[in-house]
């Protein structure tokens, strides 16, 4: 496996990574040994402040192209490795490298402020995503159309009910030219004309992305838009390969 | 053509604990000013939103406290009001700056946790965003400065434009204040009451309210001798080298060789600080 010399390559690239969290207002008395459960990553307490092993030796290599769905339980490190792959967490132990304009949308609400307009909101989001101003006052009428808000867009967001703001965050998101794109789950909230629009947009940005990383719980959307997939149990990867057979297993398991 | 110029690329490239990665996260921070120029903005707006006189309230509060006290200690220390007056407004309006950035500066990442733990962008984005906010709010109440000079003339001349370095060099400290600040508070969560109250404190000990000048020269040798003491608080020395521009008073060279050696050994600290526990913020919100 050779790492691409050219700068230009988008790529992740992780070895032997690991993201510990130390939890210091937990009790450590009440954690005596090692817990492992269904839920939750490892909890070690040997060291004096609890630490919380989310993620435990992730080699991944990941090229321009990648289409990459993440399935797993709750808590088994599905979104923790999307902030890894972000850079949003640097590895405790072994490497990251990470190579390309990554944009995550992990939760549609982050960043966005009640009291200003949905115009504003637009501007700041994309600002966060890494675009200019120029390019996102460009943008600005596509998403206004995707969104069909009309006249609120200049009403501050706390007017709006919870689908709108969905609506306003995923225009925003869906406009954007990401290198690597990481998605959470959890887009809901949508009426399902709205939806059916949406998913479009969605498979378009996707494809414009150079690479993806995906996680859900939707096995019909992850096949919708990945070819490969990671099956993540205790912080650890599971299997990884092509989507159906990663499907198959995880099933299997679960049943 | 893929820029460097963007936080995911850059943060990413360089990581790990090495001054390279620390000062990246300045640089690339720097880099987006377009986006923490905007927030920085929108703060401001923000706080004042639904008011109908907006972000002039900042001035307005600023000129009523100025006064209030300024009429009230000029009767207590007996002294002219067109002499106490324009120095604690003065005063008051540099403190405005140094305590925003230490008290908002020991909160900057636990303020920012959402952020920080879903975009990834430098960690200096904060920081720029939080001191770029003290200087806007800076700005508004140099307003009431400049109405101060209308009403009680000062004898501004040519020298009184080292306000302008030394603002600059407050802004320089601003920022490794809150940098440092925000790293450990960030995992010693103790740290921002303490700091709190360190800031309160220092208001007082503070030539902000008193004329440091005036005790120096107290006929009561005990309270000349008390006053030298004050030089030992670093504040001192940054309201004064910026305050006594403003005012058209002489410059001490004294002021600015303190001020240089903090901002100095500040960034040294701040750097280190940054380079070791940079990607541990992310962690710890």
């Amino acid at each position: 496996m050779t790492v691409s010399s050219d700068d230009l390559q988008v790529s992740i690239t992780t070895k032997d990574a690991c993201v510990d969290f130390p939890i210091f207002d937990a009790k450590s008395r009440s954690l005596k040994k090692t817990v492992m459960g269904v839920v939750g990553g490892n909890i070690d307490s040997g060291a004096r402040v609890p630490i919380i092993e989310a993620l435990r030796g992730i080699t991944l290599q990941l090229e321009h192209g990648a289409r990459v769905g993440l399935v797993g339980h709750n808590g088994a490190g599905k979104s923790t490795l999307l902030r890894l792959l972000a850079g949003i967490y640097e590895p405790t132990r072994g490497t990251a490298a990470i190579r390309g304009r990554v944009a995550p949308v992990f939760d549609l609400g982050v960043g966005m402020d009640p009291e200003i307009s949905g115009l504003d909101n637009i501007m700041i989001r994309g600002l966060f995503l890494g675009m200019t101003r120029k390019q996102m006052e460009q943008r600005v009428d596509d998403i206004a159309d995707f969104t069909e808000l009309g006249d609120f867009l200049d009403m501050p967001l706390r007017t709006y009910s919870t689908g709108m703001r969905v609506r306003l965050a995923l225009g925003v998101v869906t406009s954007i030219d990401p290198e690597i794109l990481l998605l959470d789950e959890g887009i809901g909230a949508v009426d399902a004309a709205f939806l059916e629009k949406s998913r479009r947009r969605l498979s378009e940005l996707v494809e414009r992305s150079g690479l993806l990383v995906f996680a859900s719980h939707s096995d019909e959307f992850l096949r919708e838009l990945c070819d490969t997939a990671i099956w993540m149990e205790h912080g650890q990867i599971k299997q990884h390969g092509a989507i159906d057979d990663v499907l198959r297993s995880y099933k299997g398991h679960a049943g | 053509m893929r820029q460097v110029a963007w936080s995911g690329v850059a943060t990413a490239q360089r990581s790990g604990r090495t001054y390279g990665a620390a000062l990246d996260d300045l640089r690339t921070g720097w880099a987006q000013r377009e986006l923490w120029a905007h927030l920085g903005w929108q703060d401001i707006r923000q706080r004042y939103r639904r008011s109908v006189l907006g972000p002039i309230w900042i001035s307005i509060t600023m000129a009523v406290t100025a006064i209030a006290l300024g009429i009230l200690y000029a009767g207590l220390f007996e002294n002219d009001l067109s002499r106490q007056l324009p120095n604690i407004l003065v005063g008051f309006i540099i403190w405005g700056f140094i305590s925003g950035c230490i008290a908002e500066g020991s909160e900057v990442f636990i303020a920012n946790n959402g952020l920080i733990t879903h975009l990834p962008a430098p960690l200096s984005v904060h920081v720029y965003r939080l001191v770029w906010r003290q200087t806007l709010f800076f700005a508004h109440n140099l307003v009431v400065y400049v109405i101060m000079l209308v009403v009680f003339r000062q004898d501004l001349h040519w020298s009184s434009l080292s306000a302008i370095p030394a603002f600059l060099l407050l802004v320089v400290n601003g920022l490794w204040v809150a940098l440092l600040l925000g790293i450990v508070t960030t995992r010693f969560r103790d740290m921002a009451p303490i700091i709190g109250s360190v800031v309160q404190l220092a208001f007082f000990m503070t030539p902000i309210v008193w004329i440091y000048q005036d005790f120096l020269q107290s006929p009561n040798p005990s309270i000349a001798e008390r006053a030298r003491l004050a030089e030992l608080n670093p504040f001192l020395h940054f309201v004064e080298m910026l305050r006594r521009p403003m005012l058209g008073q002489p410059q001490e060279l004294r002021y600015w060789i303190v001020v240089l050696v903090i901002t100095v050994v500040g960034w040294a600290l701040a750097l280190s600080t940054l380079r070791r526990y940079r990607a541990r913020v992310s962690y710890w919100v």
